[in-house]
């Protein structure tokens, strides 16, 4: 690298093009200038609030009667609907894929149950559960099951048969091939289904909390905007995109760590 | 598509039996176990509102309301996602530095922001194309980006070789290589942005199919919301069948 006059905005330019994660930290930088920016002297404060002044209504939101008990309850529903659809989505995942005719019978049902699309019942699920933690785990549970299904039954059914048979022909019993061939075969997809599963539940219990709550974050939603309080609006949203964030990291994470046997 | 052998005419015949299943059970459910008809109206009630919906006309406004807000939003999201994604892969660089922030984005639920898109954009049609254009703008770059940034170097290289422009490189080169990935991506911002639009129509609306199943369900006309449902989920089939017919005309690799 040339250094002609060493200046600090060559060496800057410099560890920015070695460095495109830096440079990403300062597009982030420069999106949130801007907002503070647009807020402070251009857009209502009725409807934006700059993120310094978010920021600094974090400490008061989350001191707001009611609002940690409500991010509680939503990621208690988050909680029990993934591990719900996970479990159920691996149990039917198994049935269908095992049987080549089961599969050709039922899983084209799947499919278009799958493509239909589920909000439009979301009214019918609050009716049934009723307005509580019930009708969000429901509703978050059959956004979260189609995707674990779909890959269990393409996990089991990328199982080269060839494994299967020579297991059998060493005298393996239904158990044996289901632990030492079906299941670390199916492992790396599994893990891909409950990452897939986890953003089908997030949208199905956000869904549902915003549809129609009275201790979720729904209702805080609701609240801060029809009282037009943007930074506590804000702030809420963005501590729940925040936790999303985490909750696919961490599925992410155990994705990459129990798949590796097969790429290592 | 024949079912050719005996086990394809089997497995159809198990679908069709598990359909009329469903919808015997269905029947026999509200007419002999009495279930409440405030949560499962009769199905003969349900068909017959259908029919008087169709006939009617009733749904045109909720309809038209509907597909305006996604023509708008699909446009904009190929409009700004097309460019976005083909500016961004021009340079590895930029490809770089941008594709894991939109890839990050994309994990958020972004139907989160309704409210504030609510704030800004009021309850009518624009809050709800502004989202359906936000969510759908994600996989339409994404995959653009995927597309043009997949073209094997070999190709280029050879066009440059035998001395193709800019114009002939992109019309001949890298848009035949990308376009499988684009189309993938455009039916997944399509889907999405159907899905997102009847969502926030239900959510926080004053109009468009979704505002109606939630009034419907609000004033407890079960026969009729049921009705509409099974409007939204035919007209969402048919919408999706459509673009996945077009996905698969325009690709010439498979």
């Amino acid at each position: 690298m040339k250094h002609a006059s060493p200046s600090l905005w060559t060496a800057l330019v410099g560890s920015l093009a070695r460095r495109p994660g830096l440079a990403r930290l300062l597009v982030i930088v420069a999106l949130f200038v801007v907002w503070e920016i647009a807020a402070r002297w251009f857009v209502d404060p009725l409807f934006l609030s700059p993120p310094s002044k978010v920021i600094a209504s974090l400490g008061a939101l989350f001191t707001t009667r009611g609002i940690p008990a409500a991010l509680g309850l939503t990621l208690y529903e988050l909680a029990v609907a993934f591990v719900i659809a996970v479990a159920i989505g691996l149990a039917l995942g198994l049935a269908i894929g095992l049987q080549p005719f089961v599969r050709a019978s039922v899983f084209p049902i799947v499919l278009l149950l799958y493509g239909m699309p589920q909000v439009t019942i979301l009214p019918l699920f609050i009716l049934s559960f009723g307005i509580g933690a019930a009708s969000k785990i429901a509703f978050g549970v059959t956004h979260g099951v189609f995707p674990v299904v779909m890959t269990v039954v393409a996990g089991v059914q990328n199982l080269k048969p060839i494994l299967m048979t020579s297991a059998r022909s060493m005298g393996a019993s239904r158990w044996q091939m289901f632990r030492h061939v079906i299941f670390p075969h199916m492992v790396p997809s599994f893990f891909a289904g409950m990452r897939l599963g986890m953003s089908g539940v997030l949208l199905g219990v956000l869904l549902a909390e915003l549809y129609v709550s009275i201790a979720g974050i729904g209702y805080f939603t609701t609240l801060f905007t029809q009282n037009f309080e943007p930074a506590k609006l804000l702030g809420l949203v963005g501590t729940l995109a925040a936790m999303a964030i985490f909750l696919n990291a961490l599925v992410r994470r155990a994705e990459t760590r129990f798949g590796r046997w097969r790429t290592g | 598509m024949a079912p050719r052998t005996r086990d394809a005419w089997l497995s159809r015949l198990v679908q069709v039996a598990f359909l009329a299943g469903v919808i015997l059970l269905w029947y026999v459910a509200t007419t002999r176990w009495g279930v409440n008809r405030l949560l499962l109206p009769n199905p003969v009630a349900v068909f017959g509102d259908l029919v008087e919906i169709l006939r009617t006309g009733a749904y045109v406004d909720d309809l038209m309301t509907t597909l305006g807000e996604l023509a708008a939003a699909f446009s904009i999201a190929v409009a700004g996602g097309l460019t976005t994604g083909y500016l961004i892969s021009r340079s590895a660089y930029l490809t770089k530095v941008f594709e894991p922030l939109f890839a990050g984005i994309y994990a958020i639920p972004i139907i989160l922001f309704l409210p504030l898109f609510v704030l800004f954009f009021g309850l009518g049609p624009a809050s709800k194309i502004a989202i359906g254009a936000t969510i759908s703008f994600f996989p339409i770059t994404l995959s653009t980006i995927a597309g043009f940034s997949g073209v094997d170097r070999l190709y280029v290289t050879a066009a440059r070789s035998m001395g193709a422009s800019d114009a002939h490189l992109f019309r001949f080169v890298l848009l035949p290589a990308a376009l499988p990935v684009i189309l993938t991506g455009l039916r997944m911002g399509f889907t999405v942005a159907l899905l997102s639009i009847i969502g926030s129509e239900t959510l926080a609306s004053l109009g468009g199919l979704g505002h109606r199943i939630v009034t419907l369900a609000e004033s407890m006309e079960m026969a009729p919301m049921f009705a509409y449902i099974v409007f939204v989920i035919a007209i969402a089939s048919v919408l999706n069948a459509i673009v996945s017919t077009l996905e698969a005309r325009g690709r010439w690799d498979r």
